[in-house]
């Protein structure tokens, strides 16, 4: 599909396309405005904030609340700043994503492929697993985490984004491999190839698409997940749940300018990503997970 | 020769069985981790577990209970009003900002990401965010009086009555820009010629979106309905960040209700019967959605 060059057969006036440009345009700022606030204010001294406009650019510029937010803030009990717990999460994100991946896309392989009888039973009740509220798990995974040991821990949490990430990069990897040509898979078996080399030889090398918007996807997710952090993360938490600590705690006086670096600090990652790679990943739905 | 036969045949076998072997421990965890836990919270909601589980049935005192409480009542009506309007809301600017951009727009490439990126962002960041930026005291209400219009009002999110919709506008932020995506990545399946034609019938921009593309987005509207209704029944960590549940509890929902009554009241029989509900809410909007896309692709 070449998307970006194919012209829209609708064509509109100049009062029409001066309105629509001015919609556009006040979008952007509605998307990027609370952003803007929060990177202007995280470079002023508090006394600039609690007294000032929030839209005015600093009249002291400093670094000293991202230092701050990084290394020295206090984070519940402990004045880490948020450092130890940007390193938790990367610790969790990059196995959790590698290894769901890597199921998905043999999954994918398998339900489209090697196809059985009641796959598409499975897959279904793969699929419905994306979509469980997690509060349904939540008491019984406590338990077993506990039971096995990995509970508070990069292993359990890891273990956690795991099995409930599997269904999301499984649909996606299925969804691409329908569409590739099962008589290349069997001409292949004919010439001998089995079930590994084919996937390496034959599905791995057209992967590339889908592979990125699973990796983006799982990684924002898991970077983002709040809810399994907080409830099983114990002593290891993630960032988004150190986050939360920084802002919601009563002590002492708010320092908003932290915060704001803090929230950055979170998001940077996730931002990169999509800041990178964000192109591929539209590409990559269109060319296959939503249909449309 | 014998021998070799025997392995040949030993060797296809292995050959029929590897992909249900590759298969089967994602099956193994999802039976154990997903369904095994659904049947074992099922059950901690028919019995009196109160700090740990326990495993005496006591019926359906629990959903009796939960029904009776008017803080349960508030997250239902709460997640009633947010999913309504956050799906409405978020499908209207989506499939707006797509059409308008599927109008060769110089500049779509800087555009896109923007409208794109807030979804990068974790609901805990875009709460951090709302949070200051809506309260009276030094956001957007303290901006307008500094910038001369002092009458403006602003505090929805102190308001009991209001603070719901303020997590609406987080969370509206936070998604429609990926509906959008959804939509634009629709309306580009969409074969020019169609439109070609139907203009030189004569039919206008209106009617042409009106009577052809929308109809045409139908699956792009079933999918960003399907997503948009879980991530709202699924909302915990937005109204965590932006109102951490208040004021008092007026914006409780029933993911934030759940956790409260199972982890910090002690009450997990009543919290377990919580999440039950919120599954059969999803699994009634899931169910007909699943079933029609397996079907249709099996």
């Amino acid at each position: 599909m070449s998307t970006a060059t194919q012209d829209s057969a609708v064509s509109s006036g100049k009062i029409t396309r001066t309105f629509i440009y001015l919609v556009l345009l006040m979008s952007a700022l509605f998307y990027l405005l609370p952003f803007f606030v929060m990177l202007v204010n995280s470079l002023k001294p508090l006394a600039e904030i609690t007294g000032g406009n929030m839209m005015a650019l600093p009249q002291t510029w400093t670094i000293e609340p991202w230092l701050k937010a990084w290394s020295t803030a206090q984070i519940g009990v402990e004045a880490t700043g948020l450092k130890p717990y940007f390193l938790n999460s990367i610790l969790m994100v990059v196995p959790a994503v590698v290894i769901s991946t890597g199921i998905g896309a043999l999954n994918g392989y398998v339900l489209t492929k090697w196809r059985f009888r009641g796959d598409t039973l499975l897959f279904g009740l793969l699929l419905f697993s994306c979509f469980i509220p997690f509060q349904i798990v939540l008491i019984p995974m406590a338990t077993i985490l506990g039971k096995i040991g990995l509970a508070g821990s990069i292993p359990g949490l890891v273990l956690v984004h795991v099995v409930y990430g599997v269904g999301f990069t499984t649909l996606y990897y299925r969804n691409y491999y329908a569409a590739f040509p099962t008589e290349l898979v069997h001409a292949a078996m004919i010439d001998g190839a089995g079930f590994f080399r084919i996937f390496w030889r034959i599905m791995l090398p057209v992967s590339g698409p889908i592979t990125v918007v699973s990796v983006i996807w799982q990684f924002t997710n898991v970077w983002n997940d709040f809810l399994f952090g907080a409830s099983f993360g114990g002593q290891t938490q993630p960032m988004t749940v150190a986050l939360n600590n920084l802002v919601q705690s009563s002590t002492g006086v708010k320092e908003y300018n932290v915060h704001f670096a803090g929230a950055i600090l979170a998001a940077l990652p996730t931002l990169l990503v999509y800041i990178v790679a964000g192109r591929y990943f539209v590409r990559g739905l269109m060319a296959g997970s939503v249909k449309g | 020769m014998a021998n070799y036969a025997s392995d040949t045949d030993f060797r296809t076998k292995l050959q029929g069985w590897i992909p249900k072997l590759v298969l089967s421990p994602s099956i193994a965890m999802m039976l154990v981790f997903v369904y095994g836990f659904i049947l074992y919270t099922v059950y901690l909601s028919f019995t009196g577990s109160k700090m740990l589980p326990k495993y005496d049935l006591i019926g359906i005192d629990n959903y009796v209970r939960l029904w009776g409480l008017s803080t349960w009542w508030t997250a239902v009506t709460n997640l009633a009003i947010f999913a309504s309007l956050y799906i409405i809301i978020c499908t209207v600017i989506g499939l707006t900002l797509a059409i308008l951009l599927d109008q060769k727009i110089r500049g779509e490439g800087m555009l896109r990401p923007i409208y794109l990126y807030p979804m990068a962002l974790s609901f805990i960041v875009t709460g951090t965010a709302w949070k200051w930026f809506l309260d009276p005291g030094i956001g957007l209400e303290n901006t307008m009086h500094l910038w001369g219009w002092e009458s403006f009002e602003f505090g929805w999110i102190k308001d009991r009555n209001m603070a719901i919709y303020t997590i609406v506008i987080a969370a509206v932020w936070q998604t429609s820009g990926f509906v959008m995506a959804m939509f634009l990545a629709g309306l580009r399946g969409i074969d020019n010629e169609i439109l070609k034609a139907a203009q030189i019938d004569g039919a206008s921009n209106w009617n042409l979106y009106r009577r052809i593309v929308i109809p045409m987005l139908r699956p792009a509207f079933l999918s960003a309905f399907v997503i948009l209704a879980h991530l709202a029944v699924k909302s915990y960590d937005l109204v965590i960040a932006l109102t951490g549940g208040g004021p008092g509890r007026a914006t409780e929902l029933p993911a934030t209700f759940m956790y409260s009554y199972t982890f910090t009241r002690n009450q997990m029989g009543t919290g377990a019967a919580s999440a039950v509900i919120m599954l059969m809410t999803i699994a009634a909007i899931m169910m007909p959605y699943l079933y029609a896309e397996l079907k249709e692709k099996s």
